[in-house]
């Protein structure tokens, strides 16, 4: 009897829901890669089976074993770096999920995303590390980071309150503003990598060491190794996120605290959401804005600070991603938008737009993408699949509501059954 | 000033009709986010088309032939193509928001994740890259006009109008342009045309009448993948080389802010796509634009960043439509799911 009434809550059959979507997406991927695989001589079914194994289970791959099958197994850099990975999803996740609850569509969760990772990265190059303790600089990049986003955030949500300007319209302007602004500000800095002479088109990663040098009386820049002769006027750079031991907890992966630092703001969001007044206005704004109105809230206001939120929520995820000290950032970026900005919007659908839920939904993202990278390195396929699959499941949440519906019924028939 | 105008038609044109794609769907009552994907799945399919039929070796004997009004032929076919294949993707938008009564930004949302993902997939697995090129040669010379097919030579140059609208051209555009005409008097002077409108301000007043809502917007959101789809391809044929990769660099979503901006009527889409294709333009080759013919390159030597042409349609869409806002006038029903019941 208690069981039934478990399996009967809401929240129960929400979830239920969502494994029905993850499950359906896989199949349809399978399935695409079982047609593919059939149609391809090169392939054949045996060539299907083994994508349809690395796509459901690629996080556990470790290679192809001597006789050339693949081999199964705990692979410590695949999860470090499916926890790595999350790290911008859970971000850009919190972001959407936030802007539903408070009836906001934030598609502008990529330009949010470049915004804060331009403003920590200029922050994280630019402060003299010789002054200021790189810890220091670190907190000081993603403050300024989350700033940046959570200005970008509110244009639109500026544009939304007083102008009535449809949200999902101006956050698409503005994102592609923001690639275009980025693009600009980096090709006129002083930030381009010009250390390691084999990148081009990357700024520094954060841990980089960059000192100011006058050598021959010319101002230039330099690596650890100085010229001699030269006179180092300051250090900036070797800044990172701390790794807490994780790495070698996970071996030959990235992973670093900022995992830590999302789960963190996720339970953050989580109670300001559920616990506060603040969140109680906002998810009131969201269910009617006018009604808000009438019990005294002031709705424009709320629009305003929710997308300026729900930005800073992006940013963040843009400034731990990179001031990770080992990802660079491919500054030429007008003509594309990042890709974990929009991966937000189905981790925030697959949570139900709840902040703790995010935590998991893009930890399965991130997994997915190990398993498309680990397709495309072992296997004819290659990792767009998982695309397809985080598609399908986009698809299906846009009717969760006929999914739940039909999980009661299919309740409802089995109870009549017994 | 005849690259000028045609560089500006060359852009406006496709987002014009993906624009007019929109009022289609938005008219019946549907948001068609899916605008962007569906632009991407139709240049795929159109290129795949073109690339197929060149393996076959029937272009090649009509290009030695010289045979150039067979060459536009198979051009239209590919585009007649893309359009149904863009009609037949945009079922799944159709299927979601319609029988299912699913939220339609994000049913468009997952089109628009979609389509990249799945034709990517299949190019990497065509092509073993990224980019999936025509089989032979490069689209421009195989279905641009030119002014040697008219019997002018390399030394000699057309008047203004031949070569502003004949030399450098793609017989795509005008089709395209001719498509926007004939589609745009179908939504008004028709009784199809006048069905479909009002089941976007008052679905539950059209059902009374015997107008068959479902089916009209049904007819909206395939018509609208038709024209995309189409459109799609055309700013691939006539913007990329006739090549896919899986992006349209947010066209399809200027197309909706050129639709919103142009109030949901074709005269004004019209006027607000040539604004666009104008900065686009401008964007793409202010260095090299020789605005009066005198040899100074006015725009290259106001000695403004690239970033800012490229950031103007953009920052001007934002601003007209903060002026704009207020006057508006969305289709009312658009975005609600159709409810017999509900009157």
């Amino acid at each position: 009897m208690k069981k039934e009434s478990f399996l009967d809550k809401a929240g129960t059959r929400s979830v239920l829901a969502s494994l029905v979507a993850i499950l359906i997406g896989m199949l349809a991927g399978s399935v695409v890669i079982l047609i593919v695989g059939l149609t391809n001589p090169s392939l054949g079914i045996s060539g299907a089976w083994e994508g349809i194994r690395l796509v459901v289970g690629g996080l556990f791959a470790t290679g192809r074993d001597t006789v050339g099958n693949l081999s199964f197994g705990f692979n410590p850099a695949s999860f470090g770096n499916m926890l790595f990975r999350a790290v911008p999803l859970i971000m850009t996740g919190l972001s959407v999920a936030l802007g539903n609850k408070a009836g906001l569509f934030n598609i502008g969760a990529p330009g949010q995303y470049l915004a804060g990772t331009a403003a920590s990265l200029f922050v994280a190059l630019s402060v003299p590390t010789s002054a200021v303790p790189a810890w220091l600089v670190w907190i000081m990049a993603l403050l300024t980071g989350m700033m940046a986003g959570a200005l970008w955030g509110s244009i639109p949500g500026m544009l939304k309150a007083y102008l009535n300007i449809n949200e999902v319209l101006a956050c698409i302007m503005t994102n592609w503003i923001a690639a275009n602004a980025v693009t600009w500000i980096f090709d006129s800095s002083s930030l381009k990598n010009v250390l390691e002479g084999t990148k081009s088109g990357y700024i520094y990663k954060t841990s980089t060491v960059i000192n100011d040098v006058i050598v021959d009386g010319v101002r230039t820049v330099a690596g650890t190794n100085i010229p001699e002769g030269a006179q180092v006027l300051s250090t900036r750079g070797g800044v990172a996120t701390a790794k807490l031991g994780l790495d070698s907890l996970f071996t030959g992966s990235q992973v670093n605290a900022g995992i830590l630092v999302a789960i963190v703001i996720a339970v953050v969001i989580y109670i300001l959401l559920s616990k506060t007044t603040l969140g109680y206005q906002l998810k009131a704004c969201g269910a009617n804005r006018y009604a808000a109105r009438y019990a005294g809230i002031r709705d424009k206001r709320n629009i305003v600070l929710t997308m300026a939120l729900a930005g800073a929520l992006s940013a963040a995820g843009g400034a731990l991603y990179y001031l990770s000290g080992n990802t660079e950032f491919f500054w030429n970026t007008y003509q594309s938008l990042p890709a974990e900005g929009f991966n937000g919007i189905p981790v925030a659908l697959l949570a139900i737009n709840n902040p703790v839920g995010v935590i998991f939904s893009a930890t399965f993202m991130s997994m997915l993408q190990i398993c498309g990278q680990k397709l495309t390195e072992l296997t004819a396929y290659n990792e767009y699949i998982t695309n397809v699959i985080i598609a399908v499941i986009v698809y299906l949440s846009a009717f969760m509501l006929v999914i739940k519906t039909w999980i009661g019924k299919l309740r409802k028939g089995k109870a009549v059954e017994k | 000033m005849p690259f000028l105008i045609r560089q500006t038609l060359i852009y406006a044109v496709p987002l014009m009709v993906v624009a007019l794609a929109g009022v289609y769907a938005e008219r019946s009552g549907i948001i068609n986010l899916a605008l962007e994907g569906i632009m991407i799945f139709g240049a795929f399919m159109g290129v795949l088309f073109v690339r197929t039929v060149q393996e076959w070796g029937w272009f090649q004997a009509a290009y030695d032939a010289k045979n150039y009004l067979t060459l536009q032929g198979f051009c239209a076919l590919a585009m007649l193509f893309a359009a149904m294949m863009g009609a037949v993707f945009s079922l799944l938008l159709a299927f979601a928001a319609i029988n299912l009564k699913a939220d339609q930004t994000i049913g468009g949302t997952a089109l628009n994740l979609l389509a990249p993902a799945v034709v990517l997939f299949f190019i990497r697995i065509l092509a073993n890259q990224n980019t999936l090129n025509m089989y032979k040669d490069d689209a421009a010379s195989w279905f641009m006009l030119k002014k040697s097919m008219f019997g002018y030579g390399r030394k000699e140059e057309m008047n203004f109008l031949g070569s502003t609208f004949v030399d450098k051209v793609y017989v795509a555009t005008y089709i395209c342009i001719l498509v926007f005409i004939v589609m745009s008097i179908i939504l008004y002077k028709t009784r199809f045309g006048m069905r479909l409108r009002s089941c976007g301000e008052n679905p539950q007043a059209s059902a009374s009448l015997g107008i068959n809502v479902i089916g009209m917007r049904y007819a909206g959101t395939v018509l609208s993948g038709a024209l995309a789809g189409m459109g799609g391809f055309v700013y691939v044929l006539t913007t990329a080389n006739c090549s896919a990769n899986g992006d349209v660099a947010g066209f399809g979503f200027l197309a909706l802010a050129v639709m919103i901006f142009g109030n949901w009527k074709p005269g004004n889409i019209c006027g607000a796509a040539m604004l666009f294709g104008l900065f686009k333009c401008i964007a793409a080759s202010y260095s090299t634009l020789d605005i009066n013919g005198d040899g100074v390159y006015l725009l290259k030597n106001l000695n403004i960043n690239t970033n800012i042409y490229r950031m103007m349609p953009y920052v001007i869409t934002l601003v007209v439509l903060a002026f704009t806002s207020k006057s508006s006038r969305a289709p009312k029903a658009e975005g609600i799911p159709y409810d017999p019941g509900k009157r």
